[in-house]
């Protein structure tokens, strides 16, 4: 494009071009302030770009432990399991850590865009986590309060002022973030409960619909006073709902005429069927 | 908490954040109109009769930044100083043509760019994020580039106007502003959008000075005088 223009200039004017190269020196005042936007730009750029590359980090360790977490349904002790994803997301609080040293000093909202997803699917995670182990939704000051993180900080001259050198960094979840991190939930929660019914396990899929019809609820209570991706979400959310109801009602009409060891069979060629629809959402 | 109490939790939090909105919004609608009084004042520059006013227009343009300033002084009482980029969207169209309507009239007044100090002066506002309200450096650019595209039809305008001399200095002008945007390393954002269209007002502007230069009109010029 610089050359291009360039030559439409010598073949039109061949003084503008002169002025241009005269008036490219880095004397000018002009071009002396853009130099500074400049080092500002790439600044707030760089920072931008390192904030994605983190929260891509916290995306992909949080799906690994929802991974590991739909192993509970068919091992035998659950606790190991949930211990084992505990360690994960220390992991992966530690690189909140690196975002909210990032963030120090910013306002949070500006790079906001740049790890919301991280920290959504890190919100499913640790929400699924804790409906394994208590039967129930973290809340949002749960999660900010497991994210606060010392810095232990010599070379910081302002690390004297406080006690011990310390410094206390915490990273908050935004509401909005919150939400859409446990509307995600309910799809993992219909997926758990649909493993579990394969593997005979009657009682979950009633515990899980209770729960997702009380999710459900409290998003329809929400309705579309919230960010704009909470009602796309709603949608996936009442087919998840849908499906979870559907293999209660199943269990139940069913579960009285097949013989328990039977049941397994019939759910599996539900599941297929399931997991074929997903496909196609 | 149960999952109701949570939620209800969530929703206090989102009326509340929905409210603030609103209310930045209705400010944000008088900035607008204030903004087109001010543009409407300073499009007459474009009129022929216009050109021999400049001084005057700039100064009714000037009084009416007054207005402007105590409405950004209404805005920033709208919403926590430290959440600025929250509702950032909120207000970042209107302060971009400001930023362009500042730079206009200082253009107007002094044939130079304005910085972004003076912008912040002339709004009553910070150049630095932690003092307060503050303008974005992107939005000072993008005020910058809206006055580029001013700047390519006043100089069409002031030919037809019998100004033969203002079209060079604009050249120069916008010569030296394609130059600082240059070093700039921009990605793929609206700034660099509209910094793409920077190439064709130079372009205008460059065609008209060759008209002139083609047909002596321009002798009496700094830049193209050496010829």
């Amino acid at each position: 494009m610089n050359k291009r223009e360039a030559e439409g200039c010598a073949r039109k004017n061949a003084d503008a071009a002169q002025d241009r190269d005269l008036s490219a020196n880095p004397s000018s005042p002009i071009v002396a302030s853009f130099k500074v936007f400049q080092q500002e730009l790439d600044t707030k750029h760089d920072k931008y770009e390192r904030l994605v590359k983190i929260s891509r980090d916290v995306t992909i360790e949080s799906k690994r432990t929802i991974f590991l977490l739909h192993r509970v349904t068919n091992v035998q002790d659950p606790e190991e399991v949930v211990n084992e994803a505990d360690v994960k997301l220390d992991a992966v609080r530690q690189k909140i850590g690196l975002i909210a040293e990032e963030l120090r000093g910013e306002d949070i909202y500006q790079f906001h865009r740049a790890f919301t997803p991280g920290i959504q699917e890190y919100v499913e995670a640790v929400s699924f986590q804790h409906y394994i182990r208590h039967r129930s939704l973290i809340s949002l000051e749960e999660i900010n309060a497991r994210l606060v993180f010392m810095k232990a900080e010599k070379e910081e001259p302002k690390g004297a002022d406080l006690p011990m050198g310390a410094q206390v960094l915490t990273f908050q979840v935004t509401p909005a973030d919150y939400l859409l991190g446990v509307a995600d939930l309910t799809g993992e929660l219909m997926r758990m409960c649909i493993s579990s019914v394969g593997n005979g396990d009657i009682d979950t899929p009633f515990k899980l619909s209770q729960f997702l019809r009380q999710i459900h609820d409290g998003f329809s209570y929400i309705g579309n006073t919230g960010p704009y991706e909470v009602s796309k979400k709603l949608h996936t959310l009442r087919q998840s709902l849908g499906k979870v109801e559907d293999a209660c009602y199943t269990l139940r009409v069913r579960g009285s005429e097949i013989p328990k060891h039977m049941l397994a069979d019939v759910f599996s060629s539900r599941n297929t069927l399931i997991d074929t629809e997903e496909g196609v959402v | 908490m149960s999952v109701t109490e949570m939620f209800t939790y969530i929703q206090g939090f989102l009326s509340a954040d929905q409210d603030v909105r609103e209310d930045i919004r209705k400010v944000v609608q008088v900035l607008e109109q204030t903004a087109r009084e001010i543009l409407t004042v300073l499009q007459s520059v474009h009129q022929p009769s216009g050109f021999k006013e400049i001084p005057s227009k700039c100064t009714k343009a000037r009084e009416l930044f007054c207005t402007v300033r105590t409405h950004i002084a209404d805005l920033k009482t709208k919403f926590p100083v430290e959440q600025y980029y929250r509702f950032h969207e909120h207000w970042r169209f209107v302060l971009q043509r400001l930023a362009f309507l500042a730079a206009f009239v200082v253009y107007l007044e002094t044939e130079t760019l304005v910085t972004r100090e003076e912008v912040a002066k002339i709004l009553d506002i910070q150049v630095v994020r932690e003092k307060g309200f503050h303008l974005d450096v992107e939005d000072y650019l993008a005020g910058v580039l809206i006055m580029a595209s001013e700047l390519s039809r006043l100089a069409v305008n002031s030919v037809t106007a019998g100004d033969y001399t203002r079209p060079l200095r604009i050249s120069n002008f916008i010569n030296e502003l394609d130059s600082g945007f240059r070093l700039l390393n921009l990605k793929n954002d609206p700034l660099r959008k509209r910094y793409d269209g920077l190439k064709y007002d130079v372009k205008k502007i460059e065609e008209v000075v060759y008209d002139l230069s083609i047909r002596g009109l321009a002798k009496e010029g700094e830049a193209g005088g050496d010829k």
